[in-house]
């Protein structure tokens, strides 16, 4: 049981720097996963990882092949592409979810154009999409910065980011940061997809931040709670796709987001709040 | 209004893309399309000076994952002749050729090869399944035999007899290429690729495509694209025949070197590389390759995998892996740095590299891989 649970990082460098990459990518994406879900924003990031490709295309132009450029030419593209919605929907009637269409698919569309007038047909988003098992120094560093700067500024914005999501109108009332905030947190989302991207290889870096907070959403009600148990869903889903991915042949990036959609269909199932089995049966514990 | 004016514009330059491509047509050389850099270097061998080739997929390009622009469609409506890979590389081609209304006939230059299932995966348990093919493979060694031995005898037999060139060699039994080559549409020759798949009941797609890791394939691509350009342009005949002839000679010799390099390679040897491009070369040559990732380059590597490569490296005393041209470097080198090995260079399997690069032709990156192979590897 250690062998098969603990053997392979014990045993192989790449699985360490695997495992290490995937707790600390869930270290930061789980909160900011629960605050984007609280928000009614789940499907940003979706539409963010499309976002960065003009600011990739355009890291490749300038410096060719080179990972740190595109990773900072699509961390601009994807803050510029959140703040901008961010501005428009607090500044006009379009919502979020219309703004952000909005923008992401300009920018989707100038970066098809950008590669295509390079006349290039490597695949960009291919160059920047690292896998879990292939981090090296660089990439390893690279998400351990992003983690930590997550953290610091959660933690510095914490109270605003939880008042912003259960009562924006009160924040609004008494403060000035409510907008200030929001872009904030935008940014934390892109920084987060980038380091997923370097790590989990395909778009479904997006599902290390949304699946363990849809998990958590079933055990806690409160924000606080279900960070934690976010956090913790995303790093034991890192492991245990590891391992499948080790023992049973499963290609690394999508067995660790299978792990966290097992996990969620069993909370949707069994967990505490409002979990479909939880739900059918009579309430015996408020006789008690 | 500016709306309008725009759409007037826009009319008025289709139009002149329209009638530029008349007096196109009316050239006198031929005007090729192959679909990457590859097939274009082998059919530019054959057509010489009377052909320009244009290539839709450059040099360091993707075959796999090509995504075609208009101009694309554009080169393929212009063009005379269109040649493809086969064996589904070019996933995306059929859509664009249907698109672009191009009347040139589709050649697959890999029509009548012996064509290698794509078992999926680079494990190792595949490498079994090559060897359910020894027997068809050592029937292809002995047709390269024949070709070194009697290519002067060879000649005046292909030049009177196109139809069965290649035919015979592979026990494929088809009986109608003849017919094609004369009547020359490309119905025929979808009807004619269609069949080719159907002999071994196998599904569209179940193929390995990268047939030109074998020197013995590209002998037939040669024989494909002379025949192809004869029946479309049958002034040319001499000129392509001689040209295929001249090309199959430099190809023979490269065929020994490649026999040469790899007989000298120390026993067990083992090419570690990115995906798993070299089937054929391993059917080939006798020489086994493995990778992390499969035939595609679209796939995802598995723990399991990259694990099982790192053992056999330390455990087989493997002094080196290689890189590959359009592959993610990043997962080999992590497998080097573990396994503690160098990354011995690159090698290219599915495209050229530019002209002044180290594989710039179909010839040159062949030679460039089974050096770089005898230098990483040799003693």
């Amino acid at each position: 049981m250690f062998d098969a649970l603990i053997g392979p990082f014990i045993q192989f460098d790449f699985m360490r720097r695997a495992l290490f990459g995937a707790l600390v990518l869930a270290l930061g994406a789980g909160p900011v996963g629960v605050f984007l879900m609280l928000r009614r924003m789940s499907l940003t990031g979706d539409a963010m990882a499309h976002a960065i490709l003009p600011g990739a295309a355009i890291g490749f132009l300038i410096a060719g092949l080179s990972l740190p450029a595109m990773t900072l030419g699509g961390l601009t593209a994807g803050i510029v592409v959140a703040v901008l919605s961010g501005l428009v929907t607090r500044y006009t009637v379009l919502k979020e979810d219309a703004s952000l269409a909005a923008f992401y698919l300009l920018s989707l569309a100038l970066g098809v154009t950008i590669v295509s007038l390079r006349g290039s047909s490597v695949d960009l988003m291919h160059v920047l999409f690292g896998s879990v098992l292939a981090l090296d120094d660089a990439a390893l560093i690279l998400i351990a910065c992003i983690t930590s700067v997550t953290l610091l500024i959660l933690a510095a914005t914490y109270r605003g980011l939880v008042m912003e999501c259960v009562d924006p109108m009160y924040l609004r009332s008494v403060a000035r940061i409510g907008t200030p905030l929001h872009l904030v947190f935008l940014g934390l989302v892109v920084l987060n997809l980038v380091g997923g991207f370097q790590a989990l290889g395909t778009l479904l870096a997006v599902g290390l931040m949304m699946l363990p907070a849809a998990t958590a959403r079933f055990w806690s009600a409160d924000v606080t709670m279900m960070v934690i148990i976010a956090v913790a869903t995303g790093m034991f889903s890192g492991m245990g796709g590891l391992l499948l991915s080790y023992h049973h042949g499963l290609p690394a990036g999508p067995a660790i987001i299978l792990v966290a959609g097992i996990a969620y269909l069993i909370s949707l199932f069994l967990g505490r709040e409002s979990g479909l089995i939880r739900a059918a049966l009579p309430r015996r514990h408020l006789e008690a | 209004m500016l709306h309008r004016r725009n759409i007037i514009t826009l009319l008025a330059g289709t139009m002149l893309v329209g009638a530029s491509s008349i007096p196109a047509l009316a050239q006198e050389r031929i005007q090729a399309v192959a679909t990457f850099s590859i097939v274009g270097d082998i059919v530019g061998k054959v057509g010489g000076e009377r052909l320009d080739v244009t290539t839709l997929v450059g040099p360091d390009g993707d075959g796999h994952v090509y995504s075609p622009s208009p101009a694309d469609a554009r080169r393929l409506a212009e063009g005379d002749i269109v040649f493809t890979n086969g064996l589904l590389y070019e996933g995306w081609i059929d859509r664009l050729i249907a698109s672009s209304g191009t009347q040139a006939p589709v050649v697959a230059v890999a029509d009548n090869i012996d064509a290698i299932p794509d078992g999926g995966h680079g494990d190792a348990h595949d490498d079994h399944g090559h060897d359910d093919h020894g027997h068809d493979h050592d029937d292809h060694g002995h047709d390269h035999d024949h070709d070194h031995d009697g290519h002067e005898h060879d000649h005046g037999h292909d030049h009177d007899d196109h139809d069965d060139h290649g035919h015979d060699d592979h026990d494929h039994g088809h009986d109608d290429h003849g017919h094609d080559d004369h009547g020359h549409d490309d119905h025929g020759h979808d009807d004619h690729g269609h069949d080719d798949h159907g002999h071994d009941d196998h599904v569209h797609g179940e193929f390995d495509p990268h047939a030109w890791q074998d020197v013995g394939n590209v002998k037939v691509y040669v024989a494909n694209i002379r025949d192809a350009l004869i029946a479309h342009d049958p002034d040319g005949a001499e000129l392509y025949s001689s040209n295929a002839e001249a090309y199959i000679t430099e190809l023979a010799a490269l065929d020994a070197e490649i026999r040469e390099a790899v007989a000298a390679l120390p026993e067990g040897a083992l090419v570690i590389t990115s995906h798993d491009a070299f089937r054929y070369f391993t059917h080939a040559y006798d020489l086994e390759f493995d990778a992390p990732l499969g035939t595609s380059t679209e796939v995802e590597a598995t723990a399991r995998d990259v694990a099982r490569l790192i053992g056999t490296i330390r455990a087989n005393d493997i002094r080196a892996v290689f890189a590959e041209s359009l592959t993610d470097a990043r997962l080999i080198e992590q497998i080097a740095r573990e396994a503690g090995v160098p990354v011995a260079g690159t090698l290219y399997s599915d495209a050229l590299s530019p002209p002044d690069g180290p594989a710039g032709t179909y010839i040159d990156m062949m030679r460039h891989n089974i050096s770089l192979i005898s230098e990483g590897l040799g003693s």
